[in-house]
């Protein structure tokens, strides 16, 4: 059995497909594409897949990962492309390599995010920012199923920066950038929840939503305040002779989100 | 109208909704054609939300149809959510398609699909969010022709006000027909606007306009007649049937949703039509006569549609899909081929038969055994010749226990109550039936067995034996309920192995006023729609009390009320609102049929008995097309 892992993106309005959404897709592609899945035993078996860490609903990604177990040897760099082929434009399979090393759950330790804040001033943005990253701690509350939750927002954020957008921004309307480290912890720290944070601290409130993509996960590096590319254990651990050309797309310099 | 894309607009609303997946379009299979590069364009609308309206093989097979075809383009729209609709309006984001996200009021022609009477009002939510005037009198040169088809077309007089025009039959054809009429319109530069159009339409007798008829009442609150207004249009405008299913096998590349969806399998029509006469369904009269698939036909269907989908299970559809005249052939053909790529295969609508159990075995080869459906819809066989639903209990026991002793552990027994004639003793025998079947299945499968009754109240339709007929009250029919409830509830013997589901009568009387309803409906349907009506075929969403306000409002106006429309019985003489509309079916034959019902005598299936004259093939031109052709599905040369 052959263990593959892959890379994929929520781009575009595709951003807005859930995470079960998405598994029937793949798992469709799978049987498009004529892949020789591995099947779980019993009753209904189904494709051996192991989905890691879902962005949320609505929110863009150029990071996604999973797994699959297939019963014949196939190269990970064709497979990618035919899978890309056979999955809608949107949802992106962006890299492939073969699974030569354990837990790559364990290696999604952090996420770094983007939030675009429309209608927000810049400056107002720094001087929220500037204000989350004093504080020791920052409540915030959030709605879940079960209620009202209210937990620390500042805790799992090892880096937020307000990043002046480019001049071009279509129509002149203030605007502002946020990119941020997020650890993964639990509770898990959404983007949303760190919005809520700057709203407690500093009253920050866009006026429209804020578009947030996932830009890259992985372990995270104390030294360098980032993370690394999760599938990179891998790639080095092949055999010499096989570098693939999409291998190289490191985790903190993505294709920025499509449109 | 500008036909930009809305979706900016409506992204910023998308993260305040539920499932906005289900607005942003992109499905695999879907097509966006260039708008300046067409120059006939259709928005098509299944009146429902996304998730009922996605699979829907009409809306389908159109949106394929007419995208195939060079300079024409199709994009498709479906009933947004309550949520969606409220900031649609608070921030001006009008009706959209879901393929290019342009405002529907920028197409040529918009097409809604009618299955049901109960999206009548989803249809007025979409006409306002438009920008479209619900009233066809009201509507400009610059707002599209809506047109309404589906089944509930054959009887559009209750939306007469809102449509401009109704096909009935067969969409295939007819939208290609109407293309090159709306093409030729516009080329020349649109001559005598709206009227000239739809009046170009009505002449070729296969279009209707509402506009172009004036009913005329008698005193008494009947139609007295219902005449053209103008020469060149025709007194009865027909229905459409394509001939040679082989010829049209669509669809070739069926969408595949991202948002999950009623139906998610790669659906098959094996064949359209049903002869089977049943009196109650308005289905297998309005779609006669049998047009059979090929078991080659369908055989490239399904693999040409799985490796389009990638689908785990393939549908064969029909109005009774075992009466497919090779369907033994084309079932183990295809669980031959498809055996180790897991496909699943489904039959939906099968008749009580012990053939119908060997099907299902062949059909769940490789799968779980959990459940089968039968509908026997009577509980007597007296009820049961009444509607000519020719099935006896000694069948059904003898084919439930077939069922039960291969394996099949759950067995669904679908009812109908309210028929014509009925008392309470023929559904107090649903009861009966229900504990034999119970009784049967423990001696050959043990006591591991359940089966479950399925009540539907029945509602009188346009254009079957039955349309003259006294819809059951409300009342009477949850009476009959509950004491078919307490005695399946008192069977200390079997009645734990029995499980009873059935819907109170209310939304019944809503439908039957619809269904049977005149131009005079359409008042009430506005007025529920004011009301805030919305997705009435939704439980959550249905007010029966906001129907019984409107009515009230509204048809005594017209010396009318609900009960007139509903529990009347209707009489010979009577011109029923959709008497000017052909399905073919011949009204004396449909009376007879209906006399014939009274007196419990049956009818046959045409397919193996002489001709009986309802009239269709000769009215229609039409003719039966079945087999068997004797060929068979041969193993797929597998390609890898």
């Amino acid at each position: 059995m052959q263990r593959i892992r892959l890379r994929y993106t929520k781009r575009g309005r595709l951003r807005f497909t859930s995470h079960r959404d998405f598994q029937r897709a793949f798992e469709r592609a799978l049987r498009r594409a004529a892949v020789p899945m591995a099947y779980s035993a019993g009753f209904t078996p189904h494709p051996k897949v192991s989905y890691a860490n879902a962005a949320p609903t609505g929110t863009g990604s150029e990071a996604e990962f999973l797994e699959i177990a297939l019963t014949q040897v196939r190269d990970p760099e064709q497979l990618r492309a035919l899978l890309d082929e056979s999955m809608p434009v949107g949802l992106d399979i962006i890299d492939a390599v073969e699974a030569r090393t354990s837990g790559l759950a364990d290696r999604l330790t952090a996420s770094v995010w983007e939030m675009t804040l429309n209608g927000v001033a810049f400056e107002d943005a720094e001087k929220a920012v500037a204000a989350f990253n004093a504080a020791e701690s920052v409540e915030v509350q959030r709605r879940t199923k079960n209620g009202v939750r209210t937990f620390d927002a500042r805790g799992a954020v090892a880096d937020l920066q307000a990043v002046r957008p480019q001049p071009d921004m279509p129509g002149g309307e203030p605007c502002a950038i946020l990119r941020l480290v997020v650890r993964h912890v639990t509770p898990a720290v959404r983007p949303d929840d760190v919005l809520s944070g700057l709203h407690a601290v500093a009253d920050l409130a866009p006026p429209v939503p804020a578009a947030v993509t996932r830009l890259a996960q992985g372990l995270f590096d104390e030294e360098s305040g980032t993370v690394t590319d999760p599938l990179a254990p891998d790639r080095e651990a092949a055999p010499a002779a096989l570098p693939t050309a999409a291998g190289t797309a490191a985790a903190t310099a993505p294709e920025g989100p499509a449109a | 109208m500008s036909a930009e894309s809305v979706f900016p607009q409506l992204e910023a609303l998308l993260p305040h909704v539920q499932k906005p997946i289900q607005y942003v379009g992109g499905e695999l299979n879907s097509t966006v054609k260039n708008w300046d590069e067409c120059d006939v364009r259709w928005a098509l609308m299944y009146p429902d939300a996304y998730e009922v309206g996605l699979p829907n093989q009409g809306v389908m097979i159109l949106y394929e149809v007419l995208n195939e075809r060079e300079g024409v383009l199709a994009e498709r729209t479906y009933s947004v959510w309550p949520d969606l609709e409220a900031l649609m309006r608070e921030h001006k984001v009008p009706q959209f398609t879901v393929d290019a996200h342009r405002p529907v009021k920028a197409f040529d022609v918009f097409g809604l699909s009618f299955s049901t009477e109960l999206g009548y009002t989803n249809m007025l939510t979409a006409l306002d969010l438009a920008g479209i005037p619900l009233a066809a009198k009201d509507r400009g040169l610059d707002d599209p022709i809506v047109l309404a088809g589906g089944h509930a077309a054959f009887n559009p007089e209750p939306v007469a006000e809102f449509i401009d025009c109704a096909v009935i039959g067969d969409g295939e054809q007819a939208v290609l027909q109407i293309t090159d009429i709306v093409r030729a319109w516009k080329a020349e530069g649109r001559p005598g606007g709206r009227e000239e159009v739809l009046f170009r339409l009505a002449r070729t007798g296969g279009v209707y306009v509402p506009a172009f008829y004036d009913v005329e009442y008698l005193p008494d609150g009947r139609i007295g007649r219902v005449v053209p207004n103008r020469s060149g249009v025709p007194w009865r405008v027909s229905k459409h049937t394509v001939m040679d299913l082989d010829e049209w096998p669509y669809p070739k590349q069926p969408l595949v949703p991202l948002a999950e969806t009623v139906h998610e399998r790669m659906s098959v029509e094996i064949f359209r039509g049903c002869t089977r006469g049943c009196r109650f369904c308005q289905a297998g009269m309005i779609t006669r006569p049998v047009r059979e698939r090929s078991i080659t036909g369908i055989g490239e269907m399904v693999e040409r549609g799985l490796k389009a989908t990638g689908f785990e299970e393939v549908g064969l559809l029909s109005l009774s899909s075992a009466d497919h005249s090779e369907i033994a052939e084309v079932a183990k053909g295809l669980a031959d081929r498809y055996t180790e790529d897991k496909v699943g295969l489904s039959l939906p609508s099968t008749r009580v038969d012990a053939f119908n159990i060997d099907l299902a075995n062949e059909l769940t080869r490789n799968g779980r055994r959990s459940g089968l459906t039968f509908a026997p819809e009577g509980g007597s066989e007296r009820i049961r010749k009444v509607i000519n639903k020719m099935v006896s209990e000694d069948d059904l026991i003898r084919t439930v226990a077939a069922a039960y002793g291969n394996g099949w552990r759950q067995v669904k027994l679908y009812f109908m109550v309210g028929l014509p004639t009925e008392t309470d003793e023929d559904v107090l025998q649903i009861a009966d039936m229900a504990a034999n079947v119970i009784a049967k299945g423990r001696e050959v499968a043990g006591n591991d067995i359940r089966c479950t009754v399925s009540i539907g109240g029945f509602v009188p339709k346009p254009h079957t034996p039955f349309q003259w007929a006294p819809q059951l009250s409300a009342e009477e029919t949850d009476a009959r309920l509950a004491k078919l409830r307490d005695k399946l509830r008192n069977d200390k013997k079997y009645g734990r192995s029995i499980g009873f589901r059935y819907h109170d009568g209310k939304p019944g009387i809503v439908e039957g006023m619809l269904s049977r309803g005149d131009r005079r409906m359409g008042s009430v349907i506005r007025a529920v729609y004011e009301g805030g009506g919305r997705f009435d075929g939704w439980r959550e969403y249905f007010s029966y009390d906001r129907w019984m306000q409107a009515a009230e409002k509204t048809l005594p106006d017209f010396g009318l009320d609900v009960d007139w429309y509903t529990t009347r019985e209707r009489t010979y003489e009577e011109v029923l609102p959709w008497d000017h509309l052909d399905s073919g079916l011949d009204k004396e034959w449909l009376w007879d049929d209906w006399q014939d019902s009274l007196d419990e005598t049956e009818v046959e299936d045409c397919r193996w008995t002489p001709c009986f004259d309802c009239g269709v093939c000769p009215q229609m031109d039409t003719s039966i097309q079945i087999g068997p052709t004797g060929k068979t599905l041969l193993p797929l040369t597998v390609v890898k």
